[in-house]
C-alpha cells in the first residue's frame, strides 16, 4: 500500500541522530572548518556510541555497516530495513555537518566496501577498524577503469605501484582500501581492491588537500612503492573474469549512491531550514495555499528549492527502500544521486543569495554549506556519470555506445 | 512612441479589421464550412447553457454518505495495492489504445467522441468514488488511487483525459462535501448509464489568478444566492449539465456553488486554447444566476474549500505525470532510430543526457504528487506537499514538453508527432484550478 512518509520503527533512531547533529556537531561546524587538518576529537566519543548501536543490529552511521544482503529472506511483503534507516540517518546527520559526518571514525566508504564484500575471515580481521578507500589517481577520476596502479602476485603477497588521490580519511584511517589493477591489457575485470594496513612498507603519505569545503575532513595523497600487501588482503574473487567484469568493485557504488544523496539532502535541508527562518523574521511569508507566483519572490522562490529537495529525499529513499527490498535500484540510486548532487549546490546558492550577507559572512553557517555541498556532486560518480548511467538505462545502451 | 510606429500599428489594425470581415468569406478565401462549425474551436461563440435533466432523488438519505479514509500502513512502500495495479493496467491499455488513437483529431475538432466518453464510463472509474450506498462501489477514499487512474489516462492524451474525469471531479465533490440532501439529488444520475457531462469550475480569466481572491461573487439574496462572474476553461462546458462553481460568498470567503446549466443567467462562450482542446474548453458566465439556499456546498467552510484546490492541484500533477510519461515513452525509440553523423543520435550525450533528465524529473513529479496524495488519503495534512507536487510538476513537466518537442527537431514541431500537442497540453498544468478532483 503506498505511503511515503518515514516509517514509525525509524523514528527513534531519526531522532537520535538529529540530536547528535544539533548537539555535536553543530556547535563544531565552524571550528573544524577553520582548522583544516585538525583531528575533531569530539568524534571518538560518538564513533563509540554509533559502534554499539551498529552492532546491537541498528545501523546508525554513514553506512558503514555496509548493504551486505541477508541471506534470511522470508521472501514476502514490504520491507524497510538497513538501507532505509541508513539513509534517514545520513540525512539527519548532515543536516548537522556534512564533513564531519565524513570524518567519523570507522564509518568511512572502505569500512562500506569491507562489510558489504569481505569474507568472512577478513570481515573478523577487519573488525573495529576504520577504513578509508583509495581509488582516484591523478590521471583518472571518473573513469576508474582507467586506473594505473598495479598489482603483482609475488610468494603470499601482492606488490603495489602508483600514486592514489582524494583519499578521504586518508590520514586518519587505519587501513585504506587501494584499487589496482592486475593487468592493465584485461582491462575492468582486473581491478581488484586490496586492503593496505597503514604502516605497510611503501606505503606513504605524500600529502593533504586544502578544499573548497568539508574541511573537517582530511583528503590525502598516497604513493605506493614495492608496498607489499598479504594475498589474503583481496577483496572479493582474486580471479580475472572477463565475464563478470567490473561488478565486483562497482558494486559497493550501486550501494553508497543513495547514501551521498542522503548526505547532499540532508546538507540541503539546513539550508532550508535556516533560510525560512531568516526570511521569517524578515517578514516574509510561505503560503502554500495560494499560488507560488502570487507571493513574495523570495517565497515564491523558496517553493521551488523546496519542491527539489523534496524531490531529491523521496528518489533518494525510493532507491534505499528498491536495495532493502532486492530490486535492482542502480537507475534509481543514479537518479537520485544526480538530483540531489545537483539539487544541494543550487539550493544551497540561492539560500546563500537569499539571506544576502548573512548568508555570506562567516557569522553563521550558510556559506560553509554552500562549499560543503559542491563536493556531494562530484564525489561517488559526479553528475554527469550519473546522467551517462541514467541514459544508458532508459536508452537501453551499453557503455561502448553511449561514452 | 514614433509616429511611424503609431501608422504601423493603425496599418495593422485595419489590416485585421479586413481579414475578420464577412466579405473575405464570401470571396471564398476562407473555406465556408469553418462558419457553420461549431463552435468549441472558435473563440466566442456563445450559447446559453446545456438543457440539464431533471436531477432528482431515488432515495433521500438520512445523512451523507461518505467514504472512510484509509488506515495509515507502518511502512514505507511504493507498491500499488493489487487492486489499484489492476485498475491502472485497465485505464492505462484504455488510454494508450483508445485515447492516443482518437488524440489528434479530437484536437482538431475541438471535442472528444461521444463513444469514447461512453466507453470511458463503462469503465466505472466513477463508480469507485461513490460510497455503496449510493450505489456506487467505492469502499474507501482513495486519493491515491485516482492519481494513478490519472496518471495512466494522461498517458493516452491528456485533453481526453480531462474530457473523462471532468465529471468524476463533480461526483467526487459532492461525496467529499455534498449534504444528504445534495448527495440523494445529483449522485444518482452519476452512477446511471449516462453520466452527464458536468464541471468543477473554479479558474476565471485574469493573471495571477489565486483561487483564496475570486472576483466571481455570491450575494445572500430572499434565502438563496446570486451568482455574478466568469468562470475560464471550463471543460466540456456547452454540454455540461451540473457545475460547481468556486464563488466569493459575501462576508464568507470563497465557497462552492451547485449550479444546474439551465439556470436562468448560465450563459456559455466557448474558449478554444492552446492545448486542453479535446476538452471543448469554455467560458461559464454567471449573469445575475439565482440559487436556493440548497446549492451552497458544506456551508462554505473554510477547510473544505482549501481540501477542494488542492485535491484539484493534484489531479493537475498526475495529469502533467503521465503526459510527462508519454513525452519520455516516444521520445526514447526516436532518439535511438533517428540517425545523425553516422550513428543514433542518442549516442551523443547533448541528447542522451537530456533523455536522463527526463527521466529524473518524471520520477520527481511522480514521487511528489503520491506522497501529496497519500497523506490526503489518510486525512494528513498535505497543503505544503501540494504546494511543492505543483510546483515540481509545473516547472519539470512544461520542460519535459519542450524537450519533447525539441529532441524531435522539426519533426517534433509538425502534427505528424503527438510531441507538439503535448508541448501545448502541458503548458496548462501549472496554471489550471479546479476540473479534475483526486
Amino acid at each position: 500500500m503506498i505511503n511515503l512518509e518515514n516509517p514509525k520503527k525509524f523514528t527513534a533512531l531519526v531522532n537520535q541522530a538529529h540530536q547528535v547533529a544539533a548537539e555535536i556537531f553543530r556547535p563544531n561546524s565552524r571550528k573544524y572548518d577553520r582548522a583544516e587538518h585538525s583531528y575533531p576529537k569530539e568524534l571518538d566519543m560518538l564513533a563509540a556510541l554509533l559502534d554499539g548501536m551498529n552492532s546491537a543490529g541498528g545501523n546508525g552511521g554513514a553506512g558503514a555497516a555496509g548493504v551486505r544482503r541477508d541471506s534470511k529472506d522470508d521472501g514476502t511483503g514490504n520491507r524497510n530495513s538497513s538501507n532505509l534507516s541508513t539513509v534517514l540517518g545520513v540525512m539527519e546527520l548532515c543536516w548537522g555537518d556534512v564533513g564531519l559526518l565524513l570524518s567519523m571514525p570507522r564509518q568511512g566508504l572502505g569500512n562500506s566496501a569491507i562489510a558489504s564484500v569481505a569474507n568472512d575471515e577478513q570481515l573478523e580481521r577487519f573488525k573495529g577498524r576504520w577504513a578509508a578507500m583509495a581509488i582516484t589517481e591523478p590521471h583518472c577520476g571518473s573513469d576508474s577503469a582507467a586506473i594505473r596502479t598495479s598489482a603483482r602476485l609475488d610468494g603470499d603477497d601482492y606488490v603495489l605501484n602508483g600514486e592514489k588521490i582524494f583519499v578521504t580519511s586518508g590520514e586518519r584511517a587505519e587501513l585504506v582500501v587501494v584499487w589496482a589493477t592486475l593487468d592493465k591489457a584485461a582491462g575492468r575485470a582486473a581491478i581488484k581492491s586490496f586492503v593496505v594496513e597503514k604502516n605497510t612498507p611503501g606505503f606513504e603519505l605524500v600529502r593533504l588537500e586544502h578544499k573548497l569545503g568539508i574541511r573537517a575532513s582530511d583528503t590525502a595523497q598516497f604513493a605506493l612503492v614495492n608496498c607489499r600487501v598479504p594475498k589474503a588482503n583481496l577483496l572479493g574473487d582474486p580471479k580475472i573474469d572477463v565475464e563478470k567484469g567490473f561488478g565486483g568493485v562497482m558494486q559497493t557504488f550501486d550501494n553508497t549512491r543513495p547514501l551521498v544523496a542522503g548526505m547532499a539532502v540532508g546538507v540541503a535541508r539546513a539550508c532550508l531550514d535556516e533560510t525560512r527562518k531568516v526570511l521569517e523574521q524578515a517578514g516574509v511569508k510561505i503560503d502554500y495555499d495560494r499560488p507560488a507566483l502570487t507571493q513574495h519572490a523570495a517565497a515564491a522562490e523558496f517553493i521551488k528549492m523546496e519542491a527539489d529537495y523534496e524531490a531529491a529525499r523521496l528518489l533518494t529513499l525510493q532507491a534505499a527502500w528498491m536495495a532493502d527490498n532486492r530490486k535492482p535500484n542502480s537507475l534509481q540510486a543514479s537518479m537520485a544521486k544526480a538530483k540531489a548532487g545537483r539539487g544541494c549546490v543550487d539550493i544551497a546558492l540561492k539560500c546563500v543569495e537569499l539571506c544576502g550577507s548573512i548568508g555570506y559572512a562567516e557569522n553563521e553557517l550558510l556559506e560553509k554549506w554552500a562549499r560543503d555541498a559542491k563536493i556531494l556532486d562530484i564525489f561517488e560518480g559526479t553528475q554527469q556519470i550519473q546522467l551517462l548511467i541514467v541514459a544508458r538505462r532508459l536508452l537501453g545502451k551499453s557503455s561502448a555506445e553511449l561514452r | 512612441m514614433s509616429l511611424a510606429n503609431n501608422a504601423m500599428g493603425f496599418g495593422l489594425r485595419v489590416l485585421n479589421r479586413f481579414a475578420g470581415l464577412p466579405v473575405v468569406d464570401r470571396l471564398g478565401l476562407r473555406k465556408p464550412a469553418e462558419k457553420v462549425l461549431y463552435q468549441a474551436t472558435r473563440t466566442g461563440f456563445r450559447t446559453i447553457g446545456a438543457l440539464n435533466r431533471s436531477f432528482s432523488a431515488t432515495q433521500k438519505l438520512l445523512k451523507p454518505a461518505r467514504l472512510p479514509h484509509g488506515r495509515a500502513p507502518e511502512l514505507f512502500d511504493l507498491t500499488p495495492s493489487e487492486e489499484q495495479q489492476m485498475l491502472r493496467d485497465t485505464v492505462q491499455g484504455f488510454a494508450l489504445e483508445q485515447l492516443r488513437q482518437h488524440a489528434a483529431a479530437a484536437d482538431t475538432a475541438c471535442a472528444a467522441p461521444p463513444e469514447l466518453l461512453q466507453q470511458s464510463s463503462d469503465l466505472g472509474i466513477a463508480l469507485m468514488g461513490v460510497p455503496e450506498e449510493l450505489g456506487g462501489v467505492g469502499s474507501e477514499r482513495s486519493a491515491m488511487t485516482n492519481v494513478l487512474v490519472a496518471e495512466a489516462m494522461a498517458q493516452g492524451d491528456l485533453g481526453l483525459a480531462v474530457a473523462c474525469l471532468a465529471p468524476s471531479a463533480v461526483s467526487t465533490a459532492l461525496v467529499l462535501w455534498g449534504n444528504a440532501e445534495q448527495q440523494s439529488k445529483y449522485l444518482p444520475a452519476f452512477i446511471g448509464e449516462k453520466i452527464p457531462a458536468a464541471a468543477l469550475a473554479v479558474l476565471e480569466p485574469r493573471p495571477l489568478f489565486d483561487p483564496m481572491n475570486l472576483t466571481t461573487l455570491a450575494y445572500n439574496a430572499g434565502g438563496g444566492y446570486v451568482l455574478e462572474g466568469v468562470k475560464s476553461l471550463v471543460p466540456r462546458a456547452a454540454e455540461a449539465e451540473l457545475f460547481i462553481v468556486a464563488a466569493q460568498l459575501e462576508n464568507k470567503g470563497p465557497a462552492l456553488f451547485i449550479v444546474e446549466s439551465s439556470t436562468q443567467g448560465v450563459s456559455i462562450e466557448s474558449e478554444p486554447a492552446m492545448g486542453l482542446r479535446a476538452a471543448s474548453t469554455g467560458r461559464l458566465i454567471l449573469n445575475n444566476v439565482r440559487l436556493p439556499a440548497s446549492a451552497l456546498l458544506s456551508e462554505a467552510q473554510a477547510e473544505v474549500y482549501t481540501d477542494c484546490i488542492n485535491l484539484a492541484r493534484l489531479g493537475w500533477c498526475a495529469l502533467a505525470t503521465g503526459t510527462a510519461q508519454a513525452v519520455l515513452d516516444y521520445v526514447v525509440p526516436y532518439v535511438n532510430e533517428r540517425v545523425a553523423f553516422g550513428e543514433p543520435i542518442s549516442h551523443r550525450q547533448a541528447v542522451a543526457f537530456n533523455v536522463a533528465n527526463i527521466g529524473i524529473e518524471l520520477e520527481s513529479m511522480r514521487l511528489l504528487t503520491w506522497r501529496a496524495a497519500s497523506r490526503a488519503e489518510r486525512g494528513l495534512s498535505f497543503s505544503r506537499e501540494t504546494a511543492l507536487a505543483r510546483r515540481l510538476c509545473a516547472d519539470k513537466g512544461m520542460a519535459i514538453g519542450n524537450d519533447g518537442v525539441q529532441l524531435l527537431g522539426g519533426h517534433g514541431y509538425v502534427k505528424e508527432h503527438p510531441v507538439e500537442r503535448w508541448y501545448r497540453d502541458l503548458r496548462a498544468a501549472g496554471l489550471m484550478e479546479g476540473v479534475v478532483l483526486v
